[in-house]
């Protein structure tokens, strides 16, 4: 039996969903508390991302936190590494190391790097932050999975302005070619890059014709929306010989009101003032 | 001595054997699998080969996905896109989570021939030892290049290995010892060291041949791992000979010459004389017109042995 079999087999209903709002909106809070202690990082795409991480890891992923190298385990790739304080923030509610490493973040010596670093955290299944990088390692990941005879799955999460890097492409290519049905790509679709909109500084779109161009079964959604992505979730684990790529709209800087869509939170740390306002919004004292 | 055969064919074999003993063997290609020699393993081992196609950054971080679950990766290409295309691949990926993959990359150096500049990578030494957790590894013949293909699956972590694309002659033997880091001395002499890697070892043992007429003594050293430098052999000889020459199938800027000459001035500065190709591109031409036209000769190691001897104090 799968370890989120309990999980799993819980009904959508309102009091589930509550509960999965009330972890993200912690792990939104912990998000802005440990990238205002460090004076840096990345607010924007961390919040955007927050829901998807949520649903992921407290309903469908099958993993074992006191035992991160599980060999049967579910993997998730962060390949937008810069949203690591969601990751961590993920990582630390699951109980995968202590949470008061959130406040060391960025800090000399830290368990939790600027971005996420294979070799200090457990969890973490690669190190990433150099965007392009994670679909490659996930394609290698569902390979090995699937030489072993293991039925894990894995997960790989990438940004929008990611797509703009060629090697997502190359690793697309290979994850059709070789009909890895185990692979899931989950895009957080938030329409911003560092430079500005998307489509200004280097069109990516129309993202789910190139996803569905390159041979995978793609299913949009909206990606605060926790039945929506965890109905996704479901639909992507359904054998069907191809790959399944998640395209989740979101809002950058979703859950705090002065960050939303605003592209100058993609990589700014906010102000003591800032955080207090942003932690009020989210309901905390 | 023995059979003359391509440093690239060592891999081959060396494959072979893996496959038939480690079920955990997993081998990549980039479209060249003939070329590389990871065809023979192909053959004998389909289910556990995979052909990335021609997208060698994502061949690259694939086999990082395949170590992180346990394999033991060979991946290959030539060397110019398995190091420069894919360097920050390298880095960022295999050597920032000490993936256990093996880079495997023929076609090093001016030897390709015809292929031309685009194709002869004479920069991979310099790219690859400035990675951290990176071993650099570059055999002398193929049979070296088969045993140092089996030690890189025997040890855990990054293994970067050069291979060569034409036929040269045996230097080494089944019995010759080949550990990591530990060079190889192939002849023994008072008067100067050659510390040779690759296709340059031949070269160098010719020299030492030639210098022994004129009455010099020449210690001969294959230097085949460059990371981690068996900087005990390198200090050794300097002391024992007060004058050294390396020479590498290889830009001067950050190869064997270099990783020498960091060793001695820190531990026995003595005169170092670098047989390599200065800062140029290389062009299409056959392997031993491009030898002679970039000064890469047993010749050009005789010259630099002189200059040396002549800087070497009283």
């Amino acid at each position: 039996m799968r370890d989120t079999e309990k999980a799993a087999t819980r009904p959508l209903n309102d009091s589930f969903i509550r509960e999965l709002e009330e972890r993200a909106r912690v792990i939104r809070s912990n998000i802005i508390r440990m990238i205002a202690r460090a004076g840096s990082g990345h607010p924007g795409g961390s919040l955007s991302v927050a829901d998807i991480l949520t649903a992921v890891y407290f309903t469908r992923l099958n993993h074992r936190p006191k035992n991160p190298r599980w060999a049967d385990r579910d993997r998730f790739i962060l390949s937008k590494g810069h949203a690591a304080p969601a990751l961590y923030a993920v990582l630390g509610e699951c109980g995968y190391f202590p949470k008061g490493e959130f406040l060391k973040l960025r800090k000399f010596g830290a368990m939790l790097q600027g971005h996420p670093d294979a070799t200090r955290v457990p969890g973490v299944e690669t190190s990433t932050g150099s965007l392009g990088q994670g679909l490659s390692v996930g394609v290698g990941m569902a390979l090995a999975g699937r030489l072993d005879g293991k039925d894990y799955r894995v997960y790989v999460c990438l940004g929008d302005g990611e797509l703009e890097e060629g090697e997502v492409w190359e690793a697309a290519m290979a994850a059709a070619h070789y009909t890895l049905d185990r692979i899931c790509a989950i895009v957080d679709f938030n329409g911003l890059q560092i430079d500005g909109r998307i489509q200004d500084t280097m069109n990516p779109e129309p993202i789910p014709a190139k996803w569905e161009a390159f041979g995978w079964a793609v299913r949009e959604i909206d990606g605060h929306d926790f039945r929506q992505i965890i109905a996704a979730l479901d639909w992507a684990a359904e054998p069907k010989g191809k790959p399944s790529a998640i395209i989740a709209r979101t809002v950058k800087g979703k859950g705090v009101s002065f960050m939303e869509a605003q592209v100058n939170w993609h990589g700014v740390a906010p102000t003591a003032d800032e955080a207090k306002r942003a932690l009020a919004e989210l309901g905390e004292a | 001595m023995g059979v003359a055969k391509a440093i690239r064919d060592g891999y081959g074999e060396a494959l072979l054997e893996l496959g038939r003993s480690d079920r955990n063997v997993v081998v990549l290609d980039a479209d060249l699998a003939e070329s590389t020699r990871s065809s023979v393993f192909r053959r004998a081992y389909p289910e556990r080969f995979f052909n990335a196609g021609i997208a060698e950054q994502n061949m690259i971080n694939m086999a990082v996905g395949l170590a992180l679950s346990g394999k033991t990766v060979f991946a290959s290409s030539f060397a110019i896109f398995a190091t420069g295309r894919c360097w920050e691949q390298l880095r960022n990926s295999v050597a920032a989570t000490r993936a256990n993959v093996k880079v495997v990359a023929s076609h090093g150096g001016l030897t390709v021939g015809a292929d031309g500049l685009s194709h002869q990578c004479v920069e991979d030494l310099s790219l690859m030892r400035t990675i951290p957790h990176f071993t650099v590894i570059v055999p002398c013949d193929w049979i070296e290049a088969k045993k140092a293909v089996l030690a890189a699956a025997r040890m855990q972590g990054p293994v970067y290995i050069r291979t060569s694309r034409p036929k040269t002659e045996q230097l080494t033997t089944e019995e010759t010892p080949f550990v990591i880091g530990k060079s190889v001395c192939l002849r023994a002499g008072g008067d100067v060291a050659l510390i040779a890697c690759g296709i340059m070892v031949g070269a160098a043992v010719a020299a030492a041949k030639a210098l022994a007429e004129e009455g010099i003594g020449a210690t001969v050293i294959d230097m085949h791992t460059i990371k981690p430098l068996d900087a005990q052999a390198v200090i050794a000889a300097a002391r024992a000979t007060g004058a050294l020459v390396t020479a590498e199938e290889h830009t001067l800027i950050g190869g064997l010459g270099s990783a020498v000459a960091e060793t001695v001035v820190g531990w026995c500065p003595v005169p170092v004389e670098m047989v390599g190709i200065r800062d140029r591109f290389g062009q299409s031409g056959e392997p031993e017109e491009l030898l002679r036209k970039y000064g890469l000769t047993s010749e050009e190691i005789c010259k630099a042995a002189k200059r040396a001897l002549s800087r070497k104090k009283g």
